[in-house]
């Protein structure tokens, strides 16, 4: 398979993308999880306790659901992984339910996390009530004002919120914000990291909680369509867990076309973006190199997206790796194409998307795909912490 | 002679190095900050190279990182501040700041610069040592640079160990868990860290920084290795200065005489 093999190396690298970046103070931790995280979540009783929890309290397997209206619009057949149905309404909750057990049997007692839209905080607030752990999730103030509802629901689990001030103050500065308190709290504490970013292992730690999500697709897809490769999967990628987790189980099948659809803002070339891909290049951010929007200078942009998960500069190094070894197919989707697509789905089917999942939708208007193909949408999550800004935006 | 080495050489103890932002307060204060740290009698300058993203630093440094690029503080910006530094600063210069702006400058381009312009070192907190001995290194030799990585309480020894084997200009000993910032004195834990470390006897220098702010800390931090860096503190005298050169005089016979 060569070039096309996507796996991460033993520096943490995929292709050319990856690594530990990170300063000294956080050495220490960063290793001890490297060292540790395999041979952790390969034990019998990290399984055990990693699939019972996904099962009878997170609600796994989520569906794999035809979506009849939307396939007869489209004229294809698609089918919708319905992460939406995870218990607190998002992927995300795959990711911490094995990192908080990981912690746990590390001897953690205290988790930090960054959030954007909220969701992955909530997520991390649940599993630290359910595991009885102290929990503080730094939050852009931006996202804290546009995600009023997740900043309530993480009080309510008990976690503290603490805005992050600087830059844009949205996901980017969040992440800052928790690496800096990481480094402040570097014995007792473990940072949840939300997407397939940061230092390795992270990538590749959260890809492999999330690839629950393809293992399912391949079985639930056999019973259905009696094969277990759709001919595309079509995910939205901020950081990039979601789609990494519905592409893991089909990275090395080629003839799965992985699409991976990024935020593309008021317009890829407006200066109001976070289309990585298309505007970034090579560089080092949260301690992998990675794509990135930066200028010239080397300094990070901010960026733009209507959805705060999709509102982040870089792409976590598997994506970059997809993007440059071709593996992936790259495409960008404006704000106003992920409302209406958003609004699409509700009215077809009676589910109201999370905008950052409304991007994946978006993407059929400018696919190209034959009408005998099978695709797979990864439903990222449900809409419900997204009203306001439906209502705001007001198309409907 | 590198200056670097030339000061370790002549100087064994109470060694003071002074961090400061380059293009703050104001965008063109970088070199009459250097000299004024010069004539006070500071005995490094390192010039911190601002970056959007410093996520080892505490909300001090960041502030004057996000001031100095709302200035208009950048890498080209930088170099022709320092063009002629050479005609009024004798001190050693390190250049400290994060990996991405460099290797966007080009890593070959930007260490042939240091040189051309006089800069003896640099710090770069997120420059792994694998990718140093691997990618950076034979660069920085190339070009004299000396290449200063740090350590932290956490350090294991043999991590120690190797980290000295890899410096060649001095050992930056970060005090604390924790990012920069000034903290209120010296821990008994802390006293403990730098007698372990000292115990090692390490072949490179060592300087402790992070919470280091007046003549107490200064000497206690210097009574167990060759001196210590201040940086948030300096950089807060920089931000409450009427009078730049006065304050920076005042500020740094103080850290030194108590
Ligand atoms: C529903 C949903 N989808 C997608 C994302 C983007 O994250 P990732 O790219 O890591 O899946 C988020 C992030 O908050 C989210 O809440």
């Amino acid at each position: 398979m060569g070039k096309n093999m996507i796996k991460v190396d033993e520096k943490g690298f995929y292709g050319k993308f990856g690594g530990a970046y990170v300063p000294e103070m956080l050495y220490p931790n960063v290793e001890e999880l490297r060292l540790n995280y395999e041979k952790i979540t390969d034990s019998e009783d990290f399984k055990k306790e990693f699939d019972h929890l996904l099962r009878d309290y997170v609600g796994r397997p989520t569906p794999l659901y035809l979506a009849e209206r939307l396939s007869q619009k489209y004229g294809v057949k698609i089918y919708l992984k319905r992460e939406d149905l995870c218990h607190t309404g998002a992927h995300k909750v795959n990711n911490t339910i094995g990192q908080i057990i990981l912690a746990k049997k590390l001897g953690k007692k205290r988790i930090i996390a960054e959030t954007g839209a909220g969701q992955h905080g909530v997520a991390t607030a649940t599993v630290c009530a359910l595991m009885g752990m102290d929990c503080v999730v730094y939050m852009g103030a931006l996202d804290m004002e546009r995600q009023k509802p997740n900043v309530e629901r993480m009080r309510i689990l008990g976690a503290e919120v603490v805005p992050a001030n600087s830059g844009s103050k949205t996901l980017k500065d969040a992440t800052n914000e928790a690496m800096r308190q990481w480094i402040n709290n570097p014995v007792d504490t473990h940072y949840i990291i939300g997407s397939v970013v940061g230092p390795h292992p992270y990538p590749e730690m959260v890809a492999r909680f999330q690839s629950i999500i393809s293992k399912e697709i391949k079985i639930q897809l056999k019973e259905k369509e009696n094969k277990e490769n759709p001919d595309i999967v079509i995910a939205c990628v901020g950081g990039g867990s979601n789609a990494a987790g519905a592409f893991y189980h089909y990275y090395n099948s080629p003839e799965v076309r992985l699409v991976a659809v990024e935020a593309a803002g008021l317009g890829v070339t407006s200066g109001k973006s976070a289309a990585t891909t298309a505007l970034g290049s090579p560089g080092v951010l949260h301690g992998s190199k990675t794509l990135l929007m930066q200028t010239e200078d080397g300094q990070v942009v901010e960026p733009h997206s209507i959805s705060a998960g999709l509102d982040y500069p870089g792409i976590g190094p598997v994506h970059a790796h997809l993007f440059d070894s071709g593996r992936g197919e790259f495409y960008a989707v404006e704000d106003e194409d992920a409302m209406k697509a958003g609004i699409e789905l509700s009215r077809l089917e009676g589910i109201i998307p999370a905008i950052e999942s409304a991007h994946a939708l978006a993407v059929l208007n400018q696919l190209e795909y034959k009408d005998t193909d099978v695709i797979v949408i990864n439903l990222s999550g449900r809409g419900d912490k997204d009203l306001d800004t439906y209502i705001k935006w007001g198309g409907y | 002679m590198n200056r670097i080495d030339q000061l370790f050489e002549n100087k064994k103890e109470n060694i003071l190095s002074i961090y400061f932002t380059a293009g703050f307060p104001s965008l063109e204060d970088t070199l009459p900050i250097m000299q004024a740290i010069e004539e006070a009698g500071g005995d490094i300058i390192e010039v911190g190279m601002p970056y959007s993203d410093p996520v080892a630093d505490g909300p001090t440094i960041q502030e004057s990182n996000k001031k100095a690029l709302e200035n208009g503080m950048n890498m080209k910006k930088l170099f022709s501040q320092l063009g002629d530094m050479r005609e009024t600063v004798s001190l050693p210069v390190v250049l400290m700041g994060y990996l991405n702006p460099i290797i966007q400058y080009g890593v070959e381009e930007f260490c042939r610069k240091c040189k051309e312009v006089g800069v003896d070192g640099l710090i770069l907190p997120d420059l792994p040592i694998q990718e140093y001995q691997d990618e950076y290194k034979e660069t920085f030799d190339k070009y004299d640079l000396r290449n200063t990585f740090l350590i932290s309480p956490q350090t294991s020894e043999q991590r120690i160990r190797t980290i000295d084997e890899q410096s060649d200009g001095f050992i930056y000993m970060v005090s604390s868990h924790g990012v920069t910032g000034a903290k209120s004195g010296i821990s008994e834990e802390q006293e403990a860290y730098f007698e372990r470390v000292k115990a090692m006897n390490l072949k490179n220098p060592r300087l402790i920084g992070f919470g280091i702010s007046d003549h107490k800390t200064f000497s206690t931090a210097s009574s167990y290795c060759n001196g210590a860096i201040i940086g948030s503190a300096f950089i807060k005298v920089l931000q409450d200065a009427d009078d730049l050169s006065t304050s920076v005089k005042n500020y740094i016979q103080g850290v030194k005489q108590g």
